[in-house]
Parts: C-alpha cells; structure tokens; sequence
C-alpha cells in the first residue's frame, strides 16, 4: 500500500471509530451528570470525604469548590514532590526544586502537563502514579464538571442552583475515566507499554555494552493521560517513546483517546438541552477546524515547506519516529494541539515554519475543536455566545441562545472569557522577550526563537502542555512565570462561565420566533466558524508575524 | 464535620478529604490493578520487552541501541563512537541511545545546525557504507523523537546491505534476503510506516554467520 492511501486511511479509520462512539459516549455522560441515584459506592465516597451530596450549589459554591479542590491539589502535589525522598519507590531521586515543584504542581492540576522535568530522572513512581496520575484524572473531571455546570445553566430556570461539584467530580471518575482508563490501559501494555515498579535497571546489549532501563508503572499513566486530554508524559520524549506508545496501532489508539471524550461532549450537551441538533452545530464546527488543521500540518510536513533542514535530508523525519512516519505524526500533532492534551509523539520545534506554527495557531484558538475534556465544551459554547452576539447586532435585536437572553451580564462575562487567555499569553512572552537572560533560554535564534517562547506561554495558558521544547525552561523565571499562566489560564476562564452559568440558570426562556436566530443550521455552523477563526486571528496576528509567518516566508 | 470552624476553613478540609480519597482511588487501587493484570497476562511486555540470549539480555526490542566497536579508552568519554561496520546501524540519536535522556534534538525546521549536521551524517554514512551521498535515505540522516527508536526504514536497511556483507564475508544476496525477511510492514496494513527492526535484524545476522 502506498503511504498516501496509507495516510488516509488511517483518518478515515480514526473518523469512524469516533463517530461510532460519538452516541453511546455522549449519552452516557449525559446520564452520569443527570442521574439522580447514587452508586453505593459513591455514597461512601461522600461519606469518607465528608461532602453533602444532597445539596444544590450556586454558582459561587459550585466555583468555591472548585477552587478549593484544586488549591488543595496543588499544595499536596507540591508537597508530594518536595518530600519524595521520603517515601517509597523514590529511586533515589532528590526533592524536586522549589520552583520546578511549583510549576509542575500548576501544571497537573490545571490539565497542562506542562513538564520543565525529564521524567525518568526526576520522578519516583509514587510521585507519578499516587500523585501526578491522580490529577490527570481529577483535572480531566473538573474540566466536565464546569461544562456540565454551563449546561445546566442554560437548561434550568428561574433558579441560582447549577449543580453539585462533588457529585459531579466524584461520578465522572468513578464511572467514566477509571473504567475507560483501566481497559485501554491493558491494550496498551498487550502492544509493549511497561507497567511495572522496577527501579533504573541495566541490561546488556548486542555487543557487549549496557543499557539502563526505567521501568515504572507506564500504561496506566499513559491510558489518563491520553483520555483525560492531560498529556504529561512519564517519560521524557513522551508518546514518541517505545515504551508508551510501541507501535502504529498503539499511536492511533492513543489519538482515538485523546479526542473521544471532547468529541463525544457535543452529543451530551444535545442530550441535555434536549435538542440534538445543537450538539450536531457544535460538533460540525469541531470537526470542520480538526480537519483542515490536520490537513494543513500534514501537508506542510509531507512536502517540508519553507524547510531547509527538510530539503536537505530529503523528508521532514527530524524528531519524528520511523514507526509513525509523517502521516501520524501530523495527525497525532494536531488532535493533540486542538485539545489540551499536549503529549507529542514527534517534536513540533522541528517541524516545517507552516505545520508548527499551525500548532501554535491551533492552541491559540483556545483549544476548542474539540478542546480539553469539558473545557472545549465550555469554550466553544462561549464562542457560541459570543456568534450570537454578533448575529444579533447585525439584525438589530437582543441575541438569545437556547432560550436565554444574552444580556449586558452574559457578554461582560462571556467577553471577558475570550480576552483572559490572549491577555496572559502576550503579556508572558512580551515580558520574557523583554528581558535579557530569558531571551538567551532559546536554543533556536531569530523568528524561531521567538516562535519557541510564544508556543510556551500560549501552551501554559491554553493549559496544552506541549512544548517548542527548544528552550531552556528549567529556571526560577520560567517555571515561576509558566506556573502563573497555568493557573490563571485555567481559573480565571472557569470563574467566567460558572458566573454565565449562575446567570443564565436565572432566567425564564423566552420563546421562539420568526426572529430567533436558528443555532443548528448549517448558516449558524459557518458563523460560529467565521467569529472563532477572525477573533482568534486578529487577536494573535502581530505575534504569528514575528514568529512562524517571519520563518516562513524567510 | 466540626461546625466551630469558619466556613472556608471546611470546605478546604472537606477539598483534601475528597482529594485523598480519589487519590487511593486513581494513584493506588487503579495502578495496581493494572500491574496485578499486566504482569499475569502480558509478562513479557509489562517488563519491558527484553530480548534474551544464552540466558543473557541483549537488549529491549523496543528500544533502540548503539552497535559501535569498542572504545579504545573505556575511560574518555570524549571519544567519538566509532560504528561497528559488521552491523546494521541505527538512525542517529539526540540522547545517544541512553534511555535516561530520551528525546529530540530539538533543533528548528530552519537551524543552520541543524542542516550542517544533515550535510555532516550524509557525507560520513555515504563514505561509511560505500554508496554516492544522494541515495542516503532522510531516517538516517535526522534524529528521532524519542533517541531510542528501535527501527530504520526499509531504504536505509538495504542501503547497508553490501557494506555489512563486505565485513562479515558473507555474499549481498544472503544479506539482502535477510533484510527482506525481517521487514515489517506496516501494522494491521495501514497504520504508520513499514520499517525494520535493528536489534532483530542484527541477531538474525549474528545468527547467520556464526
């Protein structure tokens, strides 16, 4: 078989298996987040974690406890890092550094698996399994609780309750990403992935020297960290290492996980509102920004764009993988880019001007097609809001999506929501660009180095993780500055659309009428497209010019 | 809960409780229940896939390894590998084959490092295996992501099929077999590249000429 048809097919065979669970999935988290029954086990959960399960939050609690579920995570995260050399399955390895227990910490909780460490020598597998895995599950069920949060918002009426955080935290765990997680996780040590307690070990080689292997419990961190869309890897070249992701059906299984939950959500938020023709809308616009994006890098790599190095080896095989080749590196780079996932299985610093800087782009654009479990939801459906908005000026009449009004208070917060990312990613880079010594931390020099500094801030406050990893950030002001923009690009956004919430689950619907903008047409499909490509681009275009569009023009 | 405590102060204690209790959950049941499965059904992969001979591991058929010759001083270690010619070699890699600092070079799409190391590799692999420096295949001639990977293409095998023959007194045609029997193609007919895997390919051909 030749690798275009090759190519293609491996698309099209990821396509339909996340159309096939598009239903299913999307029905079930439906149920999980309606269901008025308790689980046995979960009613102990409660119990041991002393929570009302009873209780109806608003807004404010319902963020309350958000933000004191991950302030909480990140003191024990940090805590668990500076403290490893006491406990078990240590390896060895000295506490981590202040600063880099910080940053990490931020990153796991805020879903970023952003990693200024290299994991086989600085983790003990206690640290990875009991203390970074967890927050691949929790930060992943924190993401769908806000979602199901918004969805309520615009469900309910004439309330100011939205939900229970601990319910919804505590069932999305327990009956969806651990059974998921567990299954998977198996298929992938059946195709190589290492799940073991083994300590740094040598082995002999071929012709007579040593090799030291780290085990550790692998598969199971590599199951969440896909489904979860975390992306931190227990290794340092993370899913481009053999021992997380083996073979060519592994990679495409681990894409499949990486984009399932956020593909499936659309057909949740359809089930909810009970019309699912706005999941249908939803999902169109995901599905149309992931194809060409997938489509754009693959081109760019296939064919080495404005690419010297490229040229000259004669293929865009630097940093890739000789088991994936170019086809599902590209693929993996942009599903993982589009979500908040972040984990690579080829490293984006060296691909061409055009296929990296569309990961830059794809990350700016808020990861939202489909996005990080529950924060892609979110953040299409402020886009949504924002669509509306704008489909409201132009005819002159209050906008209203689902039956709400969107009214002064919606937009302040849904406006607010749009600029906080940007805001944090350009003020990042321009401080880092401003001073000296953080200048030097790039390996690449010219447009590509800038380009090395903008892909770190907009990962840490896109809360993606992934990294022009061409950059020297293990330094007190890098892993101070990035832990910042993590935790800011993860919270600040999510009190803006509890608050939405809280304000939508207020008001009676208005009915429909002839003037009711219709949001499941294919008309309101391409607007929505239209308002995220343009307010993305203006908003980002001055450092896309200094960066990947200065390099490729070059 | 104790009700004497402000409000803030328990909803952080009741914050910690739950996130103890997911943590026995997800950091400590799920772990083990996957290494208990994984260790009784899939031995062999759960550790690593280590490939044994005469008793003695020779390596991970997952992980990529080094064929050079022997130092000439086992203690400096400045000095340049030297590839054993009577194996099959690997593509080049940012960590050296060292499992412990796996990785990319990292280097940008237009790094003029980056080209003068291409130039570089082209150059010595053309002189190393006797053939004109066009028709070095791009594998190895870049380094991979991960530093360890265990595979070449099917091009940058056969290209070293005469320069292995030549060393081991073996005839092109043996060899050339060979590598045709150890290509794997790609999984389940379309997934990824078709490529072949060196440790594999370089026993076999231990295994051929005694």
């Amino acid at each position: 078989m030749n690798d275009t048809l090759a190519g293609w097919l491996q698309i099209t065979v990821l396509i339909a298996a996340l159309a096939l669970t598009y239903r299913p999935l999307g029905d079930y988290m439906a149920r999980i987040l309606t269901a008025t029954r308790h689980l046995a086990v979960e009613k102990g959960l409660y119990r041991l974690g002393g929570v009302d399960a009873e209780a109806d939050q608003q807004w404010g609690a319902y963020l309350r406890s958000v933000l004191a579920f991950s302030a909480v995570s990140v003191l024990f995260l940090y805590g668990f890092q500076r403290l490893q050399n006491h406990l078990l399955l240590s390896l060895g390895f000295a506490p981590v550094k202040p600063d880099q227990a910080f940053n990490t910490a931020a990153s796991f909780v805020t879903n970023t698996n952003w990693q200024s460490y290299s994991g086989e020598v600085t983790m003990g597998h206690l640290v990875q399994m009991a203390g970074l895995a967890v927050q691949n599950f929790v930060s992943a069920a924190v993401g769908i609780a806000v979602v199901a949060a918004l969805i309520r918002g615009f469900t309910r009426r004439r309330t100011d309750r939205v939900g229970n955080f601990w319910v919804d935290l505590t069932r999305i765990v327990v009956r969806l990403l651990v059974p998921m997680a567990f299954v998977f996780a198996i298929v992938l040590v059946a195709m190589g992935a290492v799940q073991n307690f083994h300590g740094i070990h040598e082995i002999g080689t071929l012709v007579g020297d040593k090799q030291s292997l780290t085990g550790g419990p692998v598969a199971s961190q590599e199951a969440i960290k896909e489904l979860g869309t975390n992306g931190g890897g227990f290794y340092n070249a993370n899913a481009a290492h053999p021992f997380e992701n083996p073979n060519g059906i592994s990679n495409i299984l681990e894409i499949y996980l990486l984009l399932v939950i956020s593909f499936s959500l659309p057909r949740t938020f359809g089930k909810m509102v009970g019309d699912h023709r706005q999941g249908y809308a939803i999902l169109a616009v995901m599905g149309l920004i992931w194809a060409a994006s997938v489509a754009l890098i693959t081109v760019n790599e296939l064919h080495s764009v404005s690419s010297t190095a490229g040229h000259s080896a004669g293929g865009m095989l630097e940093g890739k993988e000789q088991r994936f080749g170019i086809w599902a590196s590209a693929l993996f780079a942009a599903s993982t880019t589009l979500t908040s996932t972040g984990a690579v299985n080829s490293f984006h610093d060296s691909f061409s001007p055009g296929g990296g800087g569309m990961t830059i782009f794809n990350m700016m654009l808020g990861e939202i097609a489909p996005g990080g479990t529950g924060s892609g939801l979110y953040g299409i459906l402020i886009l949504a809001v924002i669509a509306v908005f704008v489909a409201g000026l132009m005819v002159g009449r209050t906008p209203e999506y689902l039956g709400k009004k969107l009214g002064a208070r919606e937009m302040k917060f849904a406006s607010l929501y749009i600029l906080a990312t940007p805001a944090i990613v350009l003020i990042g880079t321009g401080a880092a660009m401003s001073l000296k010594g953080e200048r030097a931390a790039m390996l690449n020099s010219g447009p590509h180095g800038f380009s090395e500094v903008l892909y770190a801030f907009t990962s840490a406050a896109n809360n993606n993780g992934s990294a022009f990893a061409g950059i020297g950030v293990n330094t007190h002001w890098y892993n101070t500055a990035l832990g910042l923009a993590m935790l800011f690009g993860r919270f600040l956004p999510m009190i803006f659309v509890l608050a939405l919430a809280g304000s939508l689950a207020r008001q009676q619907p208005v009915p429909v009428t002839a003037g009711t903008l219709p949001t499941h047409r294919p008309q309101f499909v391409g607007l929505l497209t239209g308002v995220i490509v343009i307010v993305v681009g203006l908003t980002y275009f001055p450092a896309l010019a200094l960066g990947p569009l200065a390099e490729g023009l070059h | 809960m104790a009700s004497y405590l402000p409000p803030a102060v328990r909803r952080h204690l009741s914050a910690l409780r739950m996130l103890l209790v997911l943590t026995v959950i997800t950091g400590v049941l799920y772990p083990l229940a996957v290494t208990g499965v994984a260790q009784a059904a899939f031995h062999h992969q759960a550790n690593g896939s280590v490939v044994t001979q005469n008793g003695m591991s020779v390596g991970s058929s997952l992980l990529g390894q080094s064929f050079d010759l022997p130092k000439k001083n086992p203690n400096n270690p400045d000095e340049a590998a030297r590839p054993d010619p009577k194996f099959f070699q690997p593509r080049p890699s940012a960590g050296s084959y060292d499992p412990l600092a796996s990785g990319a070079s990292n280097l940008g799409p237009n790094s003029p490092d980056l080209v003068k190391a291409i130039d570089d590799r082209r150059a010595a692999v053309a002189a190393f295996d006797g053939v004109s420096p066009e028709d070095v295949p791009a594998d190895a001639l870049t380094a991979s992501g991960s530093g360890l990977d265990p595979d070449i293409s099917t091009a940058y095998a056969y290209e070293q099929v005469d320069r292995v023959a030549a060393a081991r007194g073996l005839s092109p045609r043996q060899v050339h077999t060979l590598v045709a029997d150890h290509v794997h193609g790609r999984d389940l007919g379309f997934l990824g590249e078709p490529r072949v895997n060196v440790l594999d390919l370089n026993r076999a051909l231990n295994a051929l000429s005694g």
